[in-house]
This record gives C-alpha cells, sequence and structure tokens, in this order.
C-alpha cells in the first residue's frame, strides 16, 4: 500500500489551509513534493473540458490520468473490469459542499474518504472507486489542481484504487465551483456481522472521537461567518481503523455508522426508530473539543445535530466494550473514544440524553436545515 | 469554557434544587421572558428538577414568535422584487407567512441570504452597488444595537442601496400588556438577562412597584436559571416585590451606554403588532425620521393586503403563559417543526418547538447512568 510521507501529508494540510489564493501553484513548495502542476495552456474549465473533444482528452491525459495513475486507470476504457471474490459491498455519494477548501482538508479528499468511510461502515474493506466531476464552468485550473491533490492524498492513504471516472462541465450559474460524485465497493470482512437487526438492549453506544468537528471548520470559513479558529476538519479514513476493529471484536461489533449529515442525533434517532430501542446517551461522556463547543454555543447550533466526517458509532456488545475502547485509542482515528451511552429497553424509540446537570430530554431528529439563531 | 462550565456544575445544580424544595411553601407561577431561557429550561431537563407548586411559564420573548405574520409577508414581499437582496438571521427564514416562509420564496429563486451580522448585510451592500440590499431587522432590544449600527454605518460610508425591514419589539411594554390581561396568573418574572445587558434594570422598577410582582433579571445556564427561580421565590415567600439582578455578570443596572445612544440615534418608539397577541402602543423600535433613507418601508411600496393570524394556533395564549404547548390540540400532530402552525413551533427558541424537540411522556421512567 502506497503511503504518503508524513511531512508531504502535513505541508498538503498545509497547502489547504492557505488563503494565498494569489500566489502561483509553482511558489507553493509543499505541491513540489507530491504533484506538480503540469503545464496547462488553459487557466479555467471551459464547456469544451465537458465535451469529450480535444480538450477534455488534454485535461485527462495531463492532469487526472496522471494523478491518480493505476494499472485498472491505465486501460482507459469505458469502464474497469476486475476479479472480486468474497461477499461485497457497494455504495455511493455526492459532494456539494461549500466552501470547498476548508481547514483540514478539501472537497477532493472528502470525496474519497466518504465512501471508504460508508464501504468501511459495512464492514468492507473498500478496493475500487470511480470519480466523476461536474464542474462550473469558469473554474481555475490551480482550484482543480489542488482537488485533485486533495484525492489523490485521500487515495493514497486509504490503499483504495480510482478506477473509473467522468467528468463533465456545466455553463456558469448552473453548478457551484465543483461537484463531486463518487461510488466505491469494498470486499466485506469474513467476521463482519453490520446489521441494525442485531442491536440489543444492554449494547454500548461508543463515539470514536470528539463530536462536530467537520460542520464547525466548515462553518468557520463560511461567507460572512470568518472567525478565529484552530478547528480543523477531521476528515479521515476510518478504513484501517475499523479493519481493526473487527479483527479483533468480528460479530461482536454489531452496528457501525460515521454520523455525516445529520450528526450523531440523526444516526441514533434512525437506529432507535428501525429497532424499537431507547438509546439513552450521557452528554457529560461526549468527546467534545473546547473550541468546538464554544463555537456551537456562539453560533447557537446544537453539535448532537452538527456533521462529522472522520468520526464513527459503533454499537458493540456490552462484554467487548472496554476492550473496543483500548483498541481505538491506540489508533488515529480513536484516540478520544467514549463509550457514551447504551441501548435499553426503555424509551422504544427514543433517544434520550442525561443533561451535563443530571436532567433528561429527548433527542429529536433535526428539522429540516439547522439555522442560526437571531440571539 | 470559563463562564459557561461553571454555570452547569451539576453539584450546584443539585444544592439549588434541594434549596428551591426547601423554601417553597405555597404555589407560585413564574414566566421566564426569554426564549433562552425556556430553551435552556426545557434542554437541561431543569423543569422536571422544580417542586411540584413551581410552574414555569413561558413568555413573549422570542423574536421570531412574536414577528407578525404581515411583517413576514412584508420580508418576503421585498426578497421577491427584482434587484432585491434580503438579509436575514437565519431562524426568520423557516416562519409561515400567510401564503409562504422566506425559505419558500427562496427555493423559488429570490435571492435570500442568511447572515449572523447586519454589518455583513452592508458590506454586501458595498459589494453589489447594482442592487438593493435589504436587512430584516427582526429582535428584542438585544439586537436593536447592531442593527441600528448597520444604518449609522451605511450613512456614513454613503451606502445608499442599503435598507432595513424593522420589526423590533420590546419587553418592558410586553410584561405590562402580561400583567394587564385580566386572566394574569403570573406571580414573578424572570427578566431577559441578555436584554438588560444592554438596556439596563432602570424600566423594570415602575413595572415591579405598579404591579408588585418580583422582577429577577436571569442568565440562560442551568445554575443562572435556579438561582432566578430560588431569588424570585424567595421574594415571593416573604412577600417582597423587588428588582433583583441575578446575571450581574453581564448586567449593570445602567446597562450598556453606548449601545443605548445608538438604538436612540436611529430608533423612534412605536407601536408594533405581536404575534397571538395583537398591537402593543409603543412596543416597537422603526427607523426614526434622521435616517429614513435607510427604511425600506419608505423606500419600496410595500403594497400587500393585511393578513390574518392561523386561527389554529394559540401562540398568543402559550406567550401570555394562559396555556402550555401540550394544551394544544394541534400541538405535536397538526403542527410539528417540520410544518408549524404557528411561529413557536419554528425557531429553537419557540416555546413549543422546545416541548416538542426536549420533552417526552417517558421521562420518568428507570434511565441508565
Amino acid at each position: 500500500m502506497p503511503l504518503i510521507t508524513n511531512t508531504a501529508q502535513i505541508l498538503l494540510k498545509k497547502t489547504f489551509l492557505s488563503d494565498e489564493k494569489n500566489i502561483p501553484l509553482s511558489e507553493k513548495s509543499s505541491f513540489q513534493l507530491s504533484c506538480p502542476m503540469p503545464k496547462f495552456d488553459f487557466d479555467v474549465i471551459t464547456m469544451g473540458h465537458g465535451s469529450g473533444g480535444l480538450l477534455t482528452h488534454r485535461l485527462l491525459q495531463s492532469g487526472v490520468f496522471d494523478v491518480l495513475k493505476n494499472e485498472l486507470l491505465d486501460q482507459q476504457h469505458d469502464g474497469a473490469s476486475f476479479e472480486l471474490t468474497g461477499r461485497t459491498a457497494f455504495s455511493a455519494d455526492s459532494y456539494v459542499i461549500s466552501p470547498i477548501f476548508f481547514p483540514g482538508g478539501n472537497i477532493g479528499e472528502l470525496a474519497v474518504n466518504g465512501t471508504v468511510n460508508d464501504l468501511s461502515m459495512c464492514g468492507a474493506a473498500p478496493k475500487y472507486l470511480s470519480l466523476s466531476f461536474i464542474i462550473e464552468e469558469g473554474f481555475t485550473m490551480e482550484a482543480f489542481w489542488q482537488v485533485l491533490t486533495g484525492v489523490k492524498a485521500a487515495v493514497q492513504k486509504s490503499g483504495v484504487m480510482i478506477v473509473t471516472g467522468d467528468t463533465k462541465v456545466v455553463e456558469k450559474g448552473k453548478g457551484d465551483q465543483i461537484f463531486i460524485n463518487t461510488s466505491g465497493i469494498g470486499i466485506i470482512h469474513p467476521k463482519a456481522q453490520i446489521h441494525h437487526n442485531r442491536i440489543s438492549a444492554g449494547d454500548q453506544i461508543i463515539l470514536s472521537g470528539n463530536l462536530a468537528q467537520h460542520g464547525i471548520a466548515i462553518m468557520s470559513k463560511r461567507q460572512g461567518l470568518e472567525f478565529e479558529t484552530d478547528i480543523v476538519s477531521d476528515t479521515n479514513n476510518l478504513n484501517h481503523t475499523i479493519q481493526l476493529l473487527i479483527d479483533a471484536l468480528g460479530e461482536n461489533v454489531k452496528f457501525l455508522r460515521d454520523p455525516t449529515r445529520g450528526g450523531l442525533a440523526s444516526v441514533l434517532n434512525e437506529l432507535a426508530e428501525m429497532r424499537k430501542l431507547g438509546f439513552v446517551i450521557d452528554q457529560q461522556l461526549i468527546p467534545m473539543n473546547d473550541q468546538v463547543e464554544g463555537a456551537c454555543e456562539m453560533l447557537g447550533l446544537d453539535p448532537l445535530y452538527v456533521a462529522n466526517e472522520g468520526l464513527f458509532v459503533a454499537i458493540v456488545a456490552k462484554e467487548v466494550a472496554a476492550k473496543a475502547i483500548e483498541i481505538l485509542q491506540k489508533d488515529e482515528n480513536g484516540i478520544n473514544a467514549r463509550i457514551i451511552g447504551e441501548v435499553t429497553e426503555t424509551h422504544p424509540g427514543k433517544v434520550m440524553m442525561k443533561s451535563r446537570i443530571g436532567g433528561h430530554r429527548v433527542v429529536g431528529y433535526l428539522t429540516g436545515e439547522q439555522l442560526p439563531r437571531i440571539c | 469554557m470559563k463562564f459557561l462550565s461553571e454555570y452547569r456544575d451539576p453539584e450546584l445544580v443539585k444544592e439549588y434544587v434541594e434549596e428551591l424544595h426547601r423554601i417553597t411553601t405555597k404555589p407560585w407561577t413564574l414566566m421566564e421572558i426569554c426564549g433562552g431561557q425556556t430553551h435552556s429550561l426545557v434542554k437541561n431537563g431543569i423543569l422536571d428538577m422544580l417542586p411540584d407548586k413551581i410552574t414555569m411559564v413561558h413568555g413573549p420573548g422570542c423574536p421570531v414568535c412574536v414577528t407578525s405574520v404581515s411583517v413576514i409577508d412584508e420580508a418576503v414581499y421585498l426578497a421577491e422584487q427584482p434587484n432585491v437582496i434580503l438579509c436575514s438571521f437565519g431562524d426568520m427564514l423557516r416562519v409561515p407567512g400567510s401564503k409562504k416562509s422566506l425559505l419558500e420564496a427562496k427555493a423559488e429563486g429570490a435571492d435570500i441570504r442568511i447572515l449572523y451580522s447586519p454589518l455583513e448585510a452592508v458590506e454586501l451592500a458595498k459589494q453589489n452597488p447594482g442592487k438593493e440590499v435589504v436587512f430584516f431587522a427582526v429582535g428584542f432590544e438585544t439586537t436593536a444595537p447592531a442593527n441600528a449600527l448597520s444604518v449609522v454605518q451605511a450613512a456614513h460610508q454613503k451606502v445608499n442601496n442599503y435598507s432595513i425591514l424593522a420589526s423590533h419589539v420590546l419587553v418592558p411594554p410586553a410584561m405590562e400588556a402580561i400583567l394587564s390581561d385580566k386572566q394574569n396568573t403570573i406571580d414573578a418574572f424572570l427578566a431577559a438577562g441578555h436584554v438588560c445587558t444592554i438596556m439596563g434594570m432602570e424600566e423594570y422598577y415602575p413595572v415591579a412597584e405598579k404591579y408588585q410582582i418580583p422582577i429577577v433579571v436571569t442568565g440562560f445556564e442551568p445554575v443562572d436559571l435556579l438561582q432566578g427561580i430560588v431569588m424570585a421565590v424567595r421574594q415571593l415567600e416573604k412577600g417582597e416585590y423587588k428588582v433583583e439582578n441575578q446575571y450581574a455578570r453581564s448586567v449593570q443596572r445602567e446597562g450598556n451606554r453606548m449601545a443605548q445612544e445608538t438604538i436612540h440615534k436611529v430608533f423612534e418608539v412605536s407601536d408594533r403588532v405581536w404575534r397571538g397577541i395583537g398591537s402593543i402602543p409603543q412596543s416597537g423600535y422603526e427607523v426614526n425620521d434622521a435616517y429614513r433613507n435607510y427604511n425600506a418601508r419608505l423606500k419600496f411600496t410595500i403594497d400587500i393586503p393585511f393578513a390574518e393570524e392561523n386561527k389554529d394556533c394559540i401562540s398568543g395564549d402559550i406567550m401570555k403563559g394562559l396555556k402550555k404547548p401540550k394544551q394544544c390540540p394541534n400541538f405535536g400532530t397538526r403542527c410539528k417543526p417540520e410544518h408549524p402552525l404557528g411561529a413557536p413551533m419554528v425557531s429553537s427558541e419557540g416555546a413549543c418547538a422546545a416541548y416538542y424537540q426536549y420533552s417526552s411522556n417517558t421521562i420518568e421512567e428507570n434511565i441508565p447512568f
């Protein structure tokens, strides 16, 4: 598995964090390490780049194919052909975020990690991904290159291959810079038995790390909302972590889900509703970074509904919960992992939270978009 | 999280709850004015900790909830004008107007932006000199200084394509309206800490005196609220009616003078229609004559009929403290956050939404941990 060096990764992260949009890429030394942008005879993407003609060919030849090089993609056929054995998981997701560059990552990394993580939550080791771009006319090559570099970094770190894809360009105003769709295939771990039907009363609810990092990192850079913070997105691939967990605990890992859009509250509500069991969590036990908590207070957002990326909820049998925490806390994605609650016979269909001060309340579904409060 | 975690200390909460149980001998009804306080009471599960003799009723202090249907219609009308960018605080977007909400107008193509500060709207106006930028200036005395400041700054910087649709409401007249209602049952008020941070406490002394009612200026964290309730109940048990300040870390008796000056520079006191309550004299702010060029109501001809409230929504009774959300026949059935009949089900600070989101009939069951 090709792993990008730590230094290169850090430098890449730094570049994504950079606000110096006007500095030519050639002067951003960090890019030289992994992915120098080739010379193109165009600075922006135009309708022609999605036409299937010469411009598309040039863009793909000297851009996408080079960066994401692997033996399957190199076939440059209409689709990828490969052998698969074992139970297989298949997942797809679209990425339409704004801003596309945010502290800790960009839409490219997110698009790879998102599908890698969805497959991981099925108990699968992700193998092959498709990657499709819908680009708004006028998007700069420099920005596109940054996105592509994000894709590459995430692909290398998670050890998956991009094997097929598509590029379309839409007229100015008919998109928002760039949308990405990825889908992926993975082989399910032979010991994995992940299904909500397997959840029963007494099971423990584990959260793998700090809540609400990604959503708040994005919010901190939204137009008109810029506030000074060191909060970075938690976007990361979870596949290696999940494989470790299933290797050790097998079928005792009953359910996995990454609480992306809708946050932790939505995941638990879906489960409570499907299983007709109670999901009781303790606010005091939910790991959160102080800055994120402060930002949520300031913005009037409930962290339970804020999006996460490199985070997962695991429902595990009570007898292995301590072991799960021990394994997770040794992993890069689980340093702050905690047991945050348990599944109960009481409160069927409901998510309850014990507040810090010892009161109890229902945690409902999010209605529509979480909107900032007046005061 | 200094200044927050201390006020969420479970031990302190326990002490105040015990104190409250010790001192309460008679039934008392207290109204917390501010929607933020309602939200915190329900979200933290405080209502279940109070002695049975204490009843909390939820006041009118949710700006989203009291903004009348007609004003929402005005905002929708402006947003739908070609060349207008309407800017608003986030939680106004879902409030139903007589025909549609701002969120629906946005989906139909109106240029509506969610902002955190009206000063951003002035910036937006500078960046879009060919457009008219209107800020939907909603809120109590809390948001008035920033909204006023945006007008002062726009005038100072000669930004002529900026205006505000003012729908400000004031707390003391609403308290008086509630107290003068024949059905009123309120024994004491927890006044809104952040409104008093701006306006100070002076306005409340005559109210406490006239209606012989204790008023405790109170904050928003669990310890704040419980301390405020204890202070009010102590007064009630002794037969006193004073204005006290629980939220002294933020509120000074004279308030924030600079903020008040900014308000008075731009706004004048006017009558205002409150959703569910009706017109209350001298209960709002409107842009004054000196700044009339920044008053969206004068800049545009807003030609819409006056809209009636939805009769199925009992928000008036709820905001006057006459009814609890769960006493509404439509609560949780025809009226839910995803299809609200009235504003209290919309805002996270609305009493109905707070009850819907956070409270459960099964709460008394045995809970682990």
